[in-house]
């Protein structure tokens, strides 16, 4: 029994770390290319950077968004994993 | 309710529990049992959405009352303020009259904003208090209950069908449902059909899962900040004064730097979900 609670949290271990890492990579590039365009169109067209900054941060928000929901299953799985509460059951 | 003696291992799995209540059993729940059970309602998400929508509405309808032509005073302006940016951001995406939708927007985005601020109490201030009212658990959250952020994506994809059949007719939206995107070849029905399912579905999976995952997120970062505070205690109680120091001060600074980014997030997600609502409502209302 041990050793399969062991397995479980291993793999769990591993996956929540996949999870967060690969999303975070994801999320700073995108990050990255939307904070180069901003800057490069509010170099070209300055009197444009109200409006630019509103949408930025909408699709910061929206970038942002799939990481976060990553992390916030991958928590989940951390603290409260459901494959580790069937074994108990 | 944080009981004395709570080890840190329990404090996350403890503070992570609804208070449930079993309508079919007609008691309080204690085990969760299972991920979907349908019996129960979350008591303290109920509780706390209402109570946030009531502030809403008490706010702008006492401002509403006392609004003068004349020099407006500091809250009547804060209130037209919020009014009139989420007018101006409702006319930009959505032509056609908004008689009906500007009051939407600014429905779900004060009370998107008001139920996310939720997650700036302390930690432990609301588990305390609904303690000492005999509650077990209390989550102050109600949009880290995936309940929450489901029924209000679900109410918008509502709207959305609703307001694609007043714009087309039953007739004209059926007509689109089966020929939109590819065309009215009979052989592309399939597809089509089957193309738009998915599109409709998705957006109110994404609008939800976007917004509990922020504050999810959010709520738990906190909850591992706050176990800086176990760490200090147990230096402290073993004698090591300076590491406590450095946990207590390590906690107050995570605490403050998170709280501070965090308070975008909570503007931002209000902000994000009732954008996206008017642009689905209109997309929908606009046809291919």
């Amino acid at each position: 029994m041990q050793q399969y609670i062991a397995l479980i949290q291993a793999y769990t271990a591993l996956g929540i770390g996949i999870i967060i890492g690969l999303g975070a990579i994801g999320a700073c590039i995108g990050i990255g290319i939307m904070g180069s365009k901003f800057l490069e169109s509010a170099a070209r067209q300055p009197e444009l950077m109200p409006r630019l900054q509103g949408s930025m941060f909408l699709l910061a928000g929206l970038i942002d968004a799939a990481f976060l929901i990553g992390v916030a299953i991958a928590m989940f799985f951390a603290f409260a994993n459901p494959l580790l509460a069937r074994l108990a059951g | 309710m944080l009981m004395a003696g709570t080890s840190s291992s329990e404090f996350i799995p403890h503070h992570l529990q609804h208070l449930r209540y079993d309508v079919v059993a007609g008691e309080w729940a204690h085990a969760t049992d299972g991920i979907v059970n349908f019996h129960l309602i979350n008591v303290d998400t109920m509780v706390m959405g209402l109570l946030m929508g009531l502030l809403f509405f008490t706010l702008f309808y006492s401002a509403a009352r006392k609004a003068t032509a004349g020099v407006p005073g500091k809250f009547q302006a804060f209130i037209e303020i919020v009014v009139e940016f989420i007018d101006n951001r409702v006319k930009e995406v959505f032509h056609g009259d908004r008689r009906f939708l500007a009051p939407l927007a600014l429905t779900i985005f004060c009370w998107v904003v008001l139920m996310n601020a939720m997650d700036l109490l302390p930690i432990d201030v609301p588990g305390m208090v609904a303690g000492a009212a005999g509650a077990e658990h209390f989550r102050v959250l109600p949009t880290a209950d995936i309940n929450t952020t489901f029924a209000m994506s679900l109410t918008v994809l509502v709207l959305v069908l609703f307001f694609a059949v007043k714009a087309k007719g039953l007739g004209g939206f059926g007509h689109e449902l089966v020929t939109a995107p590819f065309g009215a070849h009979p052989a592309l029905w399939i597809p089509n059909f089957a193309l738009n399912v998915v599109e409709l579905l998705a957006k109110p999976v994404s609008l939800a899962m976007r917004l509990f995952g922020n504050m999810y997120a959010g709520e738990l970062v906190f909850m591992l900040i706050a176990l800086l505070g176990f760490a200090a205690t147990g230096s402290f109680a073993s004698g090591g004064v300076g590491s406590g120091i450095a946990f207590l001060f390590g906690q107050v600074a995570m605490a403050l730097a998170w709280g501070g980014f965090h308070i975008i997030i909570i503007l931002l997600q209000g902000f994000i979900f009732m954008v996206l609502t008017v642009v689905y409502i209109s997309m929908g209302q606009e046809g291919h």
